[in-house]
């Protein structure tokens, strides 16, 4: 029997307290072991997407368009744009000669035909190589319609996701400042890093408004290109997320000194903190916001706590395992999986970095498995080494799971339920449950086996 | 005839690429283990779109290229992937599709092969067998096909005894379509080699262990074997005058090749039984014959609820034209059948279905996508969308209903187990399809009726 980790990856997982942190990340994927990462476009396609009145023109063969249409539960409280697929589908022709004319023809007539308030333009690996000058096409295309017309330089190869969210950042810092609105309250913020999955962002922006926080542009869930180019004029950027949306507003502090908020809208914790920040931030501009912020976070607590105890009581002593794309996202789940009593034994992403890595093996119990950029060989043996009730991923960790005889709970852009804030916690746990206490792991052979060994075992 | 305007961009397409194609085919293997040469990003997607169908792990190994591959060749990393995948996986086939960036890059994949071969000779290697599969000269239908004639070609035996069973290419159907053609062979006491055979690898049961590649798929043995039968049979209406896998045992090693429809509907059952009787030297089953004849009653008892309603198809080219003859049989007056597959046949394989049976010829397209499909079908005005998951949308707009077949089935459960073909899938889908309308109608009614 072989052993279920590549040699060439031995240095991508770690064990809690098992000797000092190391653990190499932000590498290439190995050939031939089917990593669960996605590329570089899919990055870009993440970010921009949600945006819901722009027109997003996938610049490529058909397959990078096809596979993204309509996969995430990004949802928008008007246009929905962004849920069709568009794609200029490269031919033989266009790949020998240049896909530029297309591009033009594409664009034309697609500007015409949905009056968008921007088009992006991803790049994807095949026109990096045919050498497409997707700035010039754009550019012209920008003065012929007078609309934003943006290059997403996303070619899949040039690296893995994270570089897809600087890409996408770029092209969004375009957007920024083009517009100015003199009416934009002082307390104020921009929403980033967070995709309106299931309406979550309007869960966050309740809680903002009863606070009496304006939020300015939703950076990009239920996203508007008018309120992205007006939004220098807000106070506050609020980061959800490790990677997405950081190298935005990062640019937005430099430019137009604008500061910004690492928050985490998922578990109990995290949310509540991140309104105490936000309330401590503008404090001095309205000293009854920290006053109003508290009543709100005891208010949800209230109605949130009991419940909590209710499927605790079920869900006390088992265990998780934990694999997503950003690493940030696990870290509020962690505390999440508390909140039910539960331990998390395997905690991974796609595209985590050290320091992500080291606050993973800083808060997790000793003997958790950290992996980065983990594959379904790896994946199956942890969950069977810790014998985990509950995984929690994407899409293409659930029959992995499922085929093990293990619960799932989808946690990853095309969920449809919604996970943040207090009433997400409550759908986290309630799923979680479900996950967890459903009779059919009675039959699955996992359990079966268990169950038949067990009056062996208690008589030996 | 309606018109839409010609346009250049694709909006919602109705097709996806070819290395998917060539995937699933090598999924249907035993021991395999798909391979994409080229960056991360395609394999990942292309198994994120298969798993939400069949709800099955899919590993689908990638060479994983970057920048400097792109620039220098992607030879090395194909195969220290291929290394890995037989050292982890203990594959026993690695199929081998390119992508398009390695396709525009000109790597020689059968000479890395080669090269490969020659290297690592000293160790026991998997059959690898390589298919060109560039996308923006094809669709996944296109790469299907090509990955399967790949397999014969590269894996056929030289001189293999007869042994009198069949060679079955039944295209892509679903995992229990293919359990269904088996059992139909069997009861004609016809081995049969049936490439792929996806019944188990893309529709496993339970397991206590994860298995590093799912137990099931066409034996390798078998496949080497093929020269030796009876005779191939291959389904699909676009493969005539195409260079298949059933034309290439036919010219090389003289086996007999039957190219049908996919078995649909009742006279496209009646022509595989018939071929399988020939093949065979057997009557079938008599519970076939039983099937047959409930199938009939069933159209009888039905027919009035169905007849006349304009429907709307699309999906694979070989799909979109079994259906139409499926639809025609039945009384379902189709009125735009769409595929987004270029130069297919499938308007001649239509004609001649409505030239047998006396019928209109309806709106067909190649070439389409969903923007097409919907610009056209508001104005033909259908009762009925027969398809895969990804016309929802516009089937939701004009609030009819939507009979899913095809692939991919992403908002129903058990798109895996869905039965269309022969005698027992017709029925499958006739009462889906009755049933479809007269939910409609059921629930359009202001009274709601207790019997329909
Ligand atoms: S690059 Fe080609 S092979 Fe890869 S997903 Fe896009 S269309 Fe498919
Ligand atoms: S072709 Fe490139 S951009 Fe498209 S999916 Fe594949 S890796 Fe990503």
């Amino acid at each position: 029997m072989t052993t279920s980790i590549f040699e060439e990856r031995k240095d991508q997982i770690h064990r809690t307290g098992q000797g000092p942190f190391e653990l190499a990340c932000n590498r290439d994927s190995l050939a031939g072991a089917v990593s669960q990462r996605a590329c570089v476009f899919c990055g870009s396609r993440v970010v921009l997407y949600p945006i819901a009145d722009a027109l997003h023109l996938v610049h490529g063969p058909i397959g990078c368009a096809a596979y993204t249409w309509d996969i995430r539960g990004a949802l928008s409280s008007g246009p929905e744009l962004h849920r069709l697929s568009f794609s200029t589908d490269l031919r033989e022709k266009d790949v020998i000669f240049g896909g530029e004319p297309k591009l033009t023809a594409a664009l034309d007539e697609l500007i015409d035909r949905h009056q968008p308030k921007a088009a992006f333009v991803y790049s994807t690996c095949i026109v990096g190589l045919i050498g497409d000058d997707l700035k010039a096409v754009c550019k012209s295309m920008s003065e012929k319609k007078g609309i934003p017309v943006l290059p997403v330089q996303s070619e899949g190869f040039k690296g893995n996701k994270r570089e897809g969210y600087l890409a996408a950042c770029k092209a969004m810092f375009e957007l920024v400042g083009t517009k100015d609105d003199p009416e934009i309250p002082p307390v104020s913020v921009n929403i980033f890093g967070d995709f309106n999955l299931a309406g979550e962002i309007w869960i966050i922006r309740e809680y903002l408004e009863r606070m009496g926080v304006s939020v300015i542009a939703n950076v990009t869930g239920d996203g508007r290109v008018d309120d992205i180019r007006r939004c220098h004029g807000a106070a506050l950027n609020l980061v959800q997320c490790s990677g997405a949306t950081l190298d935005l507003a990062k640019m937005m502090e430099e430019k137009y000194g604008i500061p910004y908020l690492r928050v985490s809208y998922l578990g109990v914790e995290d949310m509540a903190q991140a309104l105490y920040d936000v309330a401590d931030h503008f404090a001095d501009k309205d000293p009854d916001i920290v006053a109003r912020t508290g009543a709100l976070v005891r208010e949800e607590l209230a109605n949130l706590l009991p419940e909590l105890k209710k499927l605790r009581a079920d869900l006390e002593g088992k265990r998780a395992a934990i694999y997503v794309g950003g690493a940030f996202k696990a870290f509020s789940l962690i505390k999440a999986f508390r909140h039910l009593g539960m331990r998390v034994c395997i905690v991974g992403s796609q595209t985590g970095t050290r320091e992500d890595y080291e606050e993973l093996a800083a808060i997790t119990d000793p003997g958790t498995i950290i992996v980065d950029d983990a594959n379904p060989l790896e994946l199956s043996a942890f969950i069977k080494e810790k014998d985990v009730d509950v995984f929690v991923g994407g899409v293409k960790e659930r029959p992995i799971a499922f085929k093990l005889g293990v619960g799932f709970c989808d946690h990853n852009h095309e969920r449809k339920i919604a996970l943040e804030g207090f009433v997400g916690m409550l759908n986290f746990a309630r799923e979680i449950h479900a996950s967890a206490m459903s009779p059919v792991w009675r039959f699955v052979p996992r359990r079966a086996k268990a169950l038949c060994n067990a009056p062996k075992e208690a008589g030996a | 005839m309606s018109t839409t305007t010609p346009y250049v961009s694709t909006t919602n397409a109705c097709k996806l690429c070819t290395p998917l194609g060539a995937c699933m085919a090598f999924k249907g293997i035993e021991g395999a283990v798909p391979f994409l040469h080229g960056s991360q990003g395609c394999a990942t997607y292309m198994r994120r779109y298969i798993i939400s169908h069949f709800r099955e792990p899919v590993d689908i190994a990638s060479s994983a290229l970057g920048e400097k591959h792109a620039v220098y060749g992607g030879g090395p990393n194909l195969k220290k992937g291929i290394l890995n995948v037989m050292q982890k996986y203990g594959a026993k086939l690695v199929g081998v599709a390119t992508t398009c960036l390695t396709e525009t890059i000109g790597d020689d994949v059968p000479m890395i092969v080669e090269e490969f071969r020659k290297e690592f000779g000293d160790l026991d290697l998997p059959e690898i067998v390589s298919v060109s599969t560039p996308s923006f000269a094809g669709t996944h239908m296109e790469g299907f096909h090509a990955a399967v004639r790949a397999v014969a070609e590269q894996l056929a035996g030289e001189s293999v005894p007869h042994h009198g069973g069949l060679n079955l290419f039944p295209g892509m159907v679903s995992p229990a379509d293919t359990r269904h053609l088996r059992d139909i062979c069997d009861d004609h006491g016809l081995a049969a080699c049936i490439l792929p055979d996806v019944s188990e690898t893309l529709d496993g049961p339970a397991l206590l262990d994860y298995e590093r590649i799912p137990s099931g798929g066409t034996p390798l043995a078998d496949i080497k074997a093929m020269p030796g039968a009876a005779a191939s049979i291959e389904f699909g209406h676009s493969l005539p005058g195409r260079r298949t896998a059933g034309t290439f045992l036919k010219k090389t090693h003289g086996v007999p090749c039957f190219q049908l429809p996919l078995p649909i509907g009742l006279r496209g059952s009646d022509a595989f039984f018939a071929a399988l009787g020939e093949i065979s030297g057997k009557e079938p089953h008599p519970r076939h014959e039983r099937d047959r004849g409930r199938l009939v009653d069933a159209f009888v008892d039905g027919h009035k609820y169905i007849f006349g309603k304009r429907a709307v198809v699309y999906g694979e080219e070989d799909l979109v034209a079994g259906l139409v003859e499926f639809l025609s049989e039945i009384g379902v007056h189709v009125v735009l059948a769409a595929t987004g597959s270029e130069k297919t046949g499938l308007p001649s394989s239509i004609r001649k279905t409505c030239d047998e049976l006396g019928l209109k010829m309806p709106e067909v397209r190649e070439g389409a996508d969903f923007h097409e499909i919907a610009e056209l079908a508001e104005q033909l005005e259908p009762d009925l969308v027969v398809g895969h998951s990804k016309g929802y949308r516009s089937a939701r707009k004009w609030n009819v209903p939507l009979v899913r077949v095809g692939f991919p089935i992403h908002d129903r459960f058990g798109g895996q187990r869905l039965r269309i073909l022969g005698y027992q899938g017709a029925q499958e889908l006739f009462d889906r399809i009755v049933n479809a309308v007269l939910e409609k109608n059921q629930s359009d009614s202001p009274v709601g009726y207790g019997y329909l």
